[in-house]
């Protein structure tokens, strides 16, 4: 693997286990011993991020065989997709993964804008991706907070809910929800910018690379932070490709791939941030992976916020009627206006017939969105990549030679969300 | 770029920006190989299989798409509105393998086209992600992978009957426990 030459590498040849690559299985000579011990790790314990269940069988305190068992969380959004029409779906992605909501959103609604052949206005692309990037490090501190609290260090939990309070009273005050805001539109956005967004957006942009600070004081020299996570959970770079990691684990272990930067969309190619890549393949390298990135979505926030304020009074959605609702006050003049309106709302627009499968760098990773159009008002078929269901698909090689303390430390820094995993 | 050198290819689609292969399901792994090897796709991002049941239009717009619905083609000239639509029974399922190429970022798209109880073959040994998206293609949709080492249920409960993402399993449509219509 020739992609971060000079570096040393993490691990010869290939830990992936064989034949399943996905479950790490218990070695024939052991199976005999009396002390194997069978462990049933969840599907309701506090660190699993939702309901996973870990088979484990542990000699002493070794890991000797691992399997995950996803699917507690099914709650068939696919499905629910097909039946509903283009811009109800929209609501479906943000609750797949309920820590970086507007990141799937997203990506459903630009396969629906790639499908349309329709240019969002400027100002849409740019608030998107402030949104975007506010939702990023909203992500990673919940990371970070649930990270460190199931190592032991609660007063993380704290600190990270902190500013990330301070991020949903951002989303809240845009978007009037904190959680699940549905404020994308196809086309655009739902509603204009709300006054006040930008002195409070800027404070936070001000005040978050000191928390950042803070957050490396508590952890950056802690010894029993450093004893717990380098040099656990190692995955090399080819391993990682080969299972198709993305995202946060994939540049922890040395390949410098992001899609924001690989392959831009909305205004990625106009910002100026840094990928931050780091070589060890370790939870230590996953967690300055999050770290790094906070700070440079910070940066990506603070320039957009620069160039939406020089914005004011420019379309927020495209004028497209055959998909954008008729604006308020028309409604209260216009029959037509009225009749198309209620035409949108009831039966829905149509999207022509096609197949996309549009990628974008949510906070865990490549966060794709393959789409099937029949031509009608509804998806014909809806089939999102997770990254976190592909993160977990990693657990049996990084679990190679850990003890049962590390198996919390390790899954947890594959950063899976189990409503993305299951959707 | 070409793909004329994969094997098995049968066309070669360009729509919304995106390439897409589409294969004889019978040389699938032998094009994962090259495709791997030679062609630079390291990365399988994804797998998605589509149920292309009832399927409305009779256009050809979705790649590899070939057939129509059954029913009368009433614009026929001649015909009085009495005459059949050619083909009636196309193709159901298609498995979609979505591919990139780290660093230099190509993406394709790979489809191969099976019917219902076809088995396609494997890519887990090419790319050892595959093991789960299989395992999920085969839980909703019913698509069996020949070669795969462990190919159960992954979502649904392993005593599942049905596979939920096929047009013809119902919404909804599952048991109600003590709901008093048993």
């Amino acid at each position: 693997m020739t992609i971060a030459p000079g570096k040393p590498e993490i691990y010869r040849g290939t830990r992936i286990p064989s034949p399943i690559p996905t479950v790490l299985q218990l070695d024939q000579s052991l199976r005999e011993d009396d002390d194997i011990l069978q462990v049933n790790f969840g599907p309701n314990h506090p660190s699993t991020h939702g309901v996973l269940r870990l088979i484990v069988d542990l000699d002493g305190e070794n890991v000797v065989s691992l399997a995950a068992v996803v699917g507690y969380l099914h709650t068939g959004f696919e499905k629910n997709m097909e039946q509903k029409t283009w811009w109800k779906a929209i609501t479906y992605p943000e609750r797949i993964d309920y820590v970086s909501f507007q990141n799937n959103e997203l990506a459903f609604v630009l396969a629906i804008e790639k499908l349309l052949g329709v240019e969002i206005p400027p100002k849409a692309s740019w608030m998107r991706m402030l949104l975007c990037e506010l939702n990023r490090v909203h992500s990673h501190l919940v990371w970070l907070a649930t990270g460190a609290l199931e190592l032991g260090a609660i007063s993380m939990f704290w600190y990270c809910f902190r500013e990330r309070e301070r991020i949903l009273d951002l989303f809240e005050l845009c978007c009037g929800t904190r959680m699940h805001t549905r404020y994308f539109q196809a086309g655009g956005l739902a509603e204009d910018i709300p006054r006040g967004f930008f002195p409070e957006c800027r404070a936070f942009t001000e005040r978050m690379p000191g928390a950042v600070d803070e957050y490396e004081t508590i952890l950056n020299r802690n010894a029993i932070w450093l004893e717990r996570t380098k040099g656990l959970g190692l995955l090399s770079a080819a391993d990682a490709l080969a299972l198709g990691q993305s995202g946060p684990v994939l540049r922890a272990s040395g390949v410098d791939w992001d899609l924001r930067k690989n392959q831009p969309y909305l205004a990625y190619d106009e910002v100026d941030f840094r990928v931050p890549v780091y070589y060890n393949g370790d939870v230590y390298d996953r967690y300055r992976v999050h770290m790094v990135e906070m700070r440079e979505s910070t940066r990506i926030v603070a320039q957009a916020l620069d160039r939406l304020e020089g914005m004011f009074g420019e379309p927020w959605i495209v004028d497209d009627r055959r998909f954008v609702l008729p604006p308020r006050h028309e409604l209260h003049t216009s029959m037509e206006s009225l009749i198309h309106h209620f035409k949108i709302v009831t039966e829905g627009y149509r999207v022509p017939e096609g197949e996309v499968y549009v990628p974008t760098e949510s906070p865990r990773g490549e966060f794709g969105c393959y789409v099937v159009s029949s031509g009608g008002p509804k998806p014909w078929r809806v089939k999102f990549r997770a990254p976190s269901f592909v993160a977990l698909e990693a657990t049996a090689t990084c679990m190679s030679d850990a003890l049962v303390a590390d198996l919390i430390a390790i899954v947890g820094s594959l950063d899976t969300v189990m409503g993305e995993v299951d959707r | 770029m070409t793909y004329e050198g994969v094997p098995g290819l049968v066309e070669t689609k360009e729509a919304y920006g995106e390439t897409t292969l589409i294969l004889d399901p019978a040389r699938l792994r032998e094009a994962s190989f090259h495709l791997r090897d030679e062609e630079g796709f390291n990365v399988l991002a994804d797998l998605a299989a589509t149920d292309y049941l009832g399927w409305p239009q009779s256009k050809e717009q979705v790649a590899g798409y070939k057939g129509s619905a059954a029913g009368r083609n009433i614009n026929a000239p001649g015909s009085w509105g009495l005459a059949r639509l050619p083909d009636p029974r196309a193709t159901r399922f298609c498995v979609n393998y979505h591919l990139l190429a780290i660093p230099d970022g190509r993406r394709v798209r790979v489809q191969v086209w099976v019917e219902d109880g076809d088995p396609v073959q494997s890519v887990v040994n090419v790319w050892p992600t595959a093991d789960w998206h299989e395992r999920e293609a085969w839980d909703m949709m019913g698509i069996s992978f020949e070669g795969h080492p462990n190919l159960v249920r992954i979502l649904m409960d392993d005593d599942w009957e049905g596979h939920p993402l096929r047009k013809d399993y119902p919404i909804g449509g599952e048991p109600v426990r003590f709901s008093g219509e048993e």
